[in-house]
């Protein structure tokens, strides 16, 4: 890739309290594709994606260092406006929580939040977006019931949805499938691999097999480092550190 | 053998106990409210409810029994403490649920919950050294004269013993309530869902008007439910600040004369006139009725907005 990359981690390290979550990450995320962040539960994969849309911050007794730059700019840097980065960076949980509010209302929400939404093109917008996430022939016909009521599946889609209709150019993904059926991982899978020619996506995954079906690179993270980063197919057949291999081999982890 | 037969009836006993005393606990409300139809029956039979709803005179002598102005007095004073009340407690309790730190958190609920517990004749003592006065200054000062020509607002009683005093003082009696459950009720809305809001670029206040208090709205209609239910019934605080004028209120700063005030303040005393007793127990009859819809009308309410969450 000889663009520049479109997610830049330098020397980031966080710690819960006095544990230490990260330590100094550095990697980088080519623009659009699929990087699949891997490793054991507990290495630190959430952490890492929580970091990139500032979401980490939330929670008290956090600490964090180091850089991350988005296009080049840093999103720590002091000044920056915190739900501007969160605009630009997506994020799809890996338990759907959809708003206590209708399936349209839902969909809305972001361009509401950031008044991109009018009397005129409201119902444009939730078409278009619960299309693009696969769900509206399902619910087109009762659009103004409880998001809450849609199987889990189904309400995935809807966050998916709803992440898409603020038009993020980064989607964090964090296991995504792990609350789903195989049949809705399937269509998260499908979706997320159509996604990807337009945005940056970073999955995080415990599943291999997931990984090697949709990585275009992948970060492998073992106890809070970074071992091994790279384009899947070198990651995969070919790694550098005697760890992924372990990893890789169902050896460790 | 025998321990074995001791035990087995030992044990269907203690079952047999436990129910009758539970039988006994949830039918006592069916028991309470049949007795005071049974003795409020001669006043219901004797005249038309539409007079005893309405008629605004109640002069037991003259066999003239009007629960108007009571009814009136129990909604102004109530209505009154809610106005004041619940904005003021939505707000403690979203601080206390959503900005708090632990240790202010850690010095502030145990003295919430503690006020909870104060016996409400030390909120009456309070009414009549602070509040009285106050709102005596109040509608003497110029504040008070200019607020006088609004409608609500006139001054026709200086005694400071009001509407409005008792509004304050149920009011504060109801912050604790209102706040230990609707604060607990928006802590416990899933840190995923503020999250998923957040992460659409949501604001901190932006996350918490549309998603937090939307998810926990049912539970926090359960909060000013108890509170409303606590000030409507509350007897004695009330009793020492209203002024007990029976007269219908127009104004915060007129005298009232709330159901419960009546109650207590009458019954036992001149029973030997006709009717009297029939009548005090039919207007605790209305208060308990009263109560019981409300309850049972923010039920439904509660079980229509459950389906949003
Ligand atoms: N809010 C938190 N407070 C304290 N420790 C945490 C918190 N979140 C995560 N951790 C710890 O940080 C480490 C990394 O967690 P996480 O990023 O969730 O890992 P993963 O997503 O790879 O399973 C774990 O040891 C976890 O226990
Ligand atoms: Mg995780």
């Amino acid at each position: 890739m000889d663009e520049r990359p479109h997610i830049e981690i330098q020397n980031l390290s966080v710690w819960y309290g006095e544990q230490r979550a990260l330590k100094d990450i550095s990697v980088a995320f080519p623009a659009r594709g699929i990087t699949a962040v891997i490793g054991p539960s507990g290495c630190g994969k959430t952490t890492l994606l929580k970091s990139i849309n500032r979401l980490l911050e939330t929670s008290d007794n956090v600490r964090i260092s180091g850089r991350i730059l988005l296009d080049g700019a840093d999103i720590y840097a002091p000044g920056v406006d915190v739900t501007e980065i969160r605009t630009r960076v997506g994020l799809l949980a890996s338990k759907p929580f959809p708003l206590p509010m209708s399936i349209y209302d839902n969909v809305l929400y972001g361009p509401r939040i950031h008044g991109l939404c009018r009397r005129d093109n409201a119902d444009a917008i939730v078409e278009r977006y619960l299309r693009a996430a696969d769900l509206w022939e399902e619910v087109r016909e009762r659009l103004q019931t409880p998001a809450h009521a849609l199987s889990t599946g189904q309400q995935q889609r809807l966050c998916l949805a709803r992440a898409l209709a603020v038009e993020p150019e980064v989607l964090l993904c964090d296991e995504p499938t792990a609350a789903l059926d195989p049949i809705s991982a399937q269509r998260i899978e499908d979706l997320l691999r159509g996604l990807k020619r337009h945005m940056t996506i970073v999955l995080v995954t415990h599943i291999l097999r997931q990984a090697r079906r949709l990585a275009d690179y992948v970060v492998f993270l073992w106890l809070g480092e970074l071992v091994e980063a790279g384009p899947a197919e070198q990651v995969f057949n070919n790694p550098l550190s005697e760890r992924t291999r372990a990893y890789l081999m169902g050896d460790i982890g | 053998m025998k321990r074995v037969a001791l035990r087995r009836a030992t044990d269907q006993t203690a079952k047999h106990i436990t129910a009758a005393v539970s039988a006994a606990t949830s039918l006592l409300v069916v028991f309470i409210a049949l007795v005071l139809l049974v003795r409020s029956w001669p006043i219901f039979v004797t005249r038309p409810l539409s007079e005893l709803l309405f008629s605004t005179t109640w002069k037991p002598l003259q066999s003239a029994f009007g629960y108007y102005p009571f009814i009136m007095g129990t909604l102004w004073v109530t209505c009154v403490a809610m106005v004041i009340a619940v904005p003021i407690c939505l707000l403690v309790s979203i601080y206390l649920a959503e900005y708090a730190s632990r240790r202010v958190y850690a010095m502030v609920k145990p003295l919430i919950d503690v006020s909870a517990g104060i016996p409400s004749v030390i909120f009456g003592i309070w009414g009549v050294i602070m509040v009285v006065p106050l709102v005596q200054k109040l509608a003497a000062s110029s504040i008070g004269r200019s607020l006088s020509r609004l409608p609500l607002f006139e001054v026709h009683n200086p005694t400071g013993y009001s509407v409005l005093a008792g509004g304050i003082v149920l009011a504060v009696m109801v912050f604790p309530v209102i706040i230990s459950v609707a604060e607990e009720v928006i802590r416990a809305v899933p840190t995923g869902l503020r999250e998923a809001s957040w992460a659409l670029g949501a604001t901190r206040w932006q996350t918490i008007k549309y998603v937090v208090l939307r998810h926990a709205a049912p539970g926090v209609l359960a909060a000013i439910v108890l509170g409303f239910s606590r000030a409507f019934g509350e007897t004695m605080a009330v009793i020492m600040v209203v002024g007990n004028v029976p007269r219908v209120p127009r104004s915060l700063f007129d005298a009232a004369y709330p159901l419960t005030a009546l109650i207590a303040n009458s019954y036992g005393e001149m029973m030997s006139i006709p009717l009297y007793d029939a009548a005090l127990l039919g207007a605790a009859l209305l208060l308990l009725v009263i109560v019981l819809l409300f309850n049972l009308g923010a039920r439904l309410v509660l079980m229509r907005m459950i389906r949003y969450r």
